[in-house]
């Protein structure tokens, strides 16, 4: 067990330090640092005192050296925008993220896996194939025109729910949160929503292949022989070995929701750090772009090792597969 | 079951194209999606020839009939049964030249990226040894991370263009290829062909190129649907963000994007019909590919 945390957490760090290289080179060596790195409004001394500072006047490998050095301090860089540290920035506007998205994961999972469930043990009534058509569709559409959908219907068409904005907030047990206000879930409702369809969608599917899986398997036909209740064998036998590919799906996918809350925010105007880099992108903003890259690279890494380590301990099986 | 292992039988069992479509054809909204499918590759490809009017010749469009309603005519007589756009270009036609730039982009990264993830999963799968180990390694990693994410570092930091998202959805999705590729050959190439292939002293090159390649096709035609599916979806996202396309090539989720900011106003019309057009696109390649799917996936076959 804790050879395999040590040999996938030390892939996790050769994971890093491959995308670090990456976002280093496609800022610093494709483009003109100077240019991407420095304020164009800045004085030629200003310039001297930035290029001395990044050691671009160095060579690349010590600057990659600088880069990650300066990373691990947690300087990244200043928004010429804000004029503030971007890492400080993006630490804003991250709990606006990470409320969107696990509020759209709750909606995802606590839908998603009875509705999947009931279409994998009974595939062939018309309930089952309406939920399977409406997951395809869930599945097709596009995240950004549904949020359009959603704001065309329900903002600016019926004037039920707002569509832009967090709405007011409310610090519970030292968290501050939208979910605490009515006004705050009443602007949370929609994009968290249009967040959760795609997700939705595949939990449901997860759901239902592992259910018709399972249910073929000895253990449910002997569960059923004994006379156990339906519900019990459901519940008990069926849930439970459902739930590796379902744990992997919420520990991955809750980091797909934050990829993808990039494109909810921008439709909603949220304020989280997807939009931030978005903005980011339009304006040059260059070192709030790196920092969200570097970022999310981490937060993605870490996810991806939890999921393993939790993955590991729920199937013995892994462990030793996972050699390779 | 017995009853139609009798059928089976008394038929000669078909073969070849008959099959595939015999197979296919079960599913009778597979078909319709086929065939829809086909119609939007149609107009897609004769775009410039069946538009009512070319949305991009400056001389044929005036300003004066910007975001007219779906079915309103202006005052040359010219209707139009979609509405226009905030600078007054007809909505279908601006639909038809958006589809041909979606599904241009979406099909060209998608054969590249098809070509590219193919080499590396064949010869990974061949080869073996430490180079089958590094690749999909990076296949794994790679996989790890959201389609949307990876296109948002490629774009980020090597900044927007025709070629550049190209680029970018090659590279989201040529794992996908390269695992799928991966998987089949490596079944492939213990069968008894593959071996006299070898008892022939044939190069490897010929036989990963044609004996292995031909008989992996299966499982890359499906994920090459889903794919090119998921790639125009992909784009037509990064374009609406203003991260994809230049307004030089207004594929469809530029158009979007370009209505969204009516949308407030009530303009519905400029955002919601390219959104049809890129939904009906994307549920149709997806459920041929869907049906693709249960066609060669071995444990459904009866």
């Amino acid at each position: 067990m804790t050879a395999f945390i040590l040999r996938r957490s030390l892939q996790s760090i050769v994971v890093l330090f491959i995308m670090s290289l990456i976002v280093f080179v496609g800022v610093n060596l494709v483009g003109d640092p100077v240019d991407m790195l420095i304020n164009p409004e800045a004085d030629q001394a200003e310039i001297d005192r930035v290029i001395r500072d990044l050691g671009l006047d160095r060579p690349v490998s010590e600057q990659y050296w600088y880069f990650v050095l300066n990373a691990f301090q947690g300087d990244l860089g200043r928004s010429f925008i804000f004029g503030e540290p971007a890492l400080k920035l993006i630490v804003q506007r991250m709990p606006a993220t990470m409320e969107l998205a696990l509020v759209s994961l709750l909606m995802a999972v606590v839908f998603g896996i009875p509705l999947g469930i009931y279409a994998g043990l009974k595939p062939t009534s018309r309930i089952s194939k309406t939920i399977m058509a409406g997951s395809i569709l869930g599945f097709s559409m596009p995240t950004f025109w549904v949020g359009i959908i959603l704001i065309m219907f329900f903002s600016v068409h019926l004037g039920w729910l707002p569509s832009t904005g967090r709405g007011d907030v409310d610090t519970f047990f030292g968290v501050t949160s939208s979910v605490f206000t009515l006004d705050g879930l009443s602007h949370i409702f929609l994009p968290a929503f249009n967040l959760a369809l795609f997700k939705l969608s595949s939990v449901i599917r997860l759901a239902r292949a592992g259910t018709r899986e399972v249910i073929l398997q000895d253990y449910i036909k002997f569960a059923r022989a004994k006379g156990l209740a339906e519900s019990r064998v459901v519940r008990i036998h069926l849930l439970k070995n459902i739930m590796i590919p379902v744990i992997t799906i919420i520990g991955l996918e809750f980091g797909s929701l934050i990829a993808f809350s990039t494109v909810t925010e921008t439709v909603f105007a949220w304020p989280g750090m997807g939009k931030l880099i978005i903005d980011s992108i339009y304006n040059l903003d260059r070192p709030v772009v790196v920092a969200y890259l570097m970022i999310i690279v981490v937060i993605f890494v870490m996810l991806n090792l939890i999921v393993d380590i939790l993955y590991s301990v729920l199937d013995p099986r892994v462990r030793i597969k996972g050699v390779s | 079951m017995g009853a139609s292992a009798n059928k089976q039988s008394f038929d000669l069992p078909a073969t070849g194209l008959r099959k595939f479509w015999l197979d296919f054809s079960e599913s009778p909204t597979a078909v319709i999606a086929l065939f829809v499918f086909l119609t939007i590759l149609f107009i897609a490809i004769f775009a410039p020839w069946v538009s009512p009017s070319n949305p991009y010749d400056l001389t044929s469009v005036d300003i004066m009939n910007s975001r007219l309603p779906p079915g309103s005519e202006d005052f040359s007589g010219n209707f139009y049964i979609l509405g226009t756009d905030g600078a007054g270009r007809d909505m279908l036609s601006a639909i038809f030249y958006g589809l041909r730039v979606s599904l241009g982009v979406g099909a060209l990264s998608g054969l590249v990226a098809l070509i590219l993830g193919a080499s590396i999963g064949l010869s990974a799968a061949y080869f073996g040894g430490r180079f089958e180990t590094i690749m999909m390694r990076i296949v794994d990693i790679q996989l790890s991370f959201p389609s949307i994410l990876m296109a948002l570092i490629i774009l980020a930091a090597f900044g927007k263009g025709v070629e550049k998202t190209i680029i970018a959805l090659i590279l989201v999705q040529w794992a996908y290829y390269a695992r799928a590729a991966r998987a089949s050959a490596l079944v492939e190439k213990n069968k008894e062909y593959v071996e006299a292939a070898h008892c022939l002293a044939l190069g490897d090159r010929r036989i990963i190129l044609s004996h292995i390649a031909p008989n992996c096709m299966a499982p890359l035609i499906v994920v090459g649907t889903l794919q090119t599916a998921h790639a125009i979806s992909l784009e037509a996202t990064l374009s609406f963000l203003g991260l994809g396309l230049p307004i030089t090539e207004p594929s469809l989720g530029l158009l979007i994007g370009n209505g969204f900011e009516y949308m407030y106003s009530g303009d519905f019309w400029i955002s919601i019909f390219p959104g049809v057009a890129l939904l009906i696109t994307i549920v149709s390649i997806n459920l041929v590919g869907d049906q693709l799917r249960d066609m060669f996936n071995p444990r459904l076959q009866k």
